[in-house]
């Protein structure tokens, strides 16, 4: 029925348990992707089919290839490795660029929103984000204040 | 025990296509670019696994090469967009 009949009946179930497990999690994952709210959520859901199910699917492909050719098989290690290293770098980008797309949009709606006179709205911003800065530095001082001195520990 | 492999593969055959169509999906509706970069970072990979399993199925060893060169391209395709979307031209 297929190229893979060669294969003992113990390995065929092996691989096709993990061939199942593999495709159900792709499955799930961009089910996901399509039903989860907001973006950050959805960001998390194909990373479950790029995980397990791209190993899993990869597992199976090369120990039934491995089995059949009477030799290691080593390209799907090479796909494995690929996705591995590479998938954590493209969702790092992605989350970084919709954030920086965020702030730009909600710094644009401050502007536009606040008064229509655009240079007040930008000393106002400008403002805002002066009174944010001294109100970090107050948190730091407060947080440098707690800390006890060390001769306190001195102490009985 | 070859009947379930072959239910086997066939369940994982319509599982990633299906899977495909749902990231075409959230690439169609997606409400922002981003949405559509990420459908297109999964519809890439159900690709890439699809073509494993049938690979599997036919018994060709050709569909690996295949496979590797869609994880490459889309790991770039991804990179150039999510760079676009960030600084709003890709080379500077």
């Amino acid at each position: 029925m297929t190229a893979l009949d060669g294969l003992p009946p113990w390995l065929m179930g092996i691989v096709a348990l993990l061939v199942v497990l593999g495709s159900s999690l792709t499955l799930i994952g961009t089910i996901g992707l399509v039903q989860l709210r907001s973006f950050f959520d959805r960001i998390h859901a194909p990373t479950l089919g790029t995980s397990w199910g791209a190993a899993s699917i990869l597992i199976a492909s090369l120990i039934s290839w491995s089995w059949i050719e009477d030799r290691i098989f080593l390209h799907e290690l090479v796909i494995g490795v690929f996705i591995m290293v590479t998938t954590p770098v493209t969702m790092m980008l992605l989350g970084r660029a919709t954030l920086h797309r965020q702030r730009a949009e909600a710094r644009l709606s401050a502007l536009e929103g606040g008064s229509h006179d655009i240079g007040n709205a930008a000393d106002e911003l400008s403002v805002e984000d002066e009174a944010l800065e001294r109100a970090e530095d107050e948190a730091e001082a407060a947080a440098a204040a707690q800390v006890p001195p060390p001769e306190a520990d001195a102490k009985p | 025990m070859t009947l379930v492999l072959w239910l086997a593969l066939n369940f994982a055959q319509f599982a990633l296509a299906l899977a495909a169509c749902l990231a075409c999906v959230r690439i169609v509706i997606g409400p922002r670019a981003q949405d559509r970069v990420l459908g297109l970072d999964a519809l890439y990979m159900c690709t890439l696994l699809l073509f494993i399993v049938t690979g599997m199925r036919l018994g060709t060893p050709f569909l690996f090469e295949a496979s590797l060169v869609i994880a490459i391209g889309g790991f770039v395709s991804t990179v150039t967009l999510a760079k676009f979307l960030l600084r709003g031209e890709v080379i500077e």
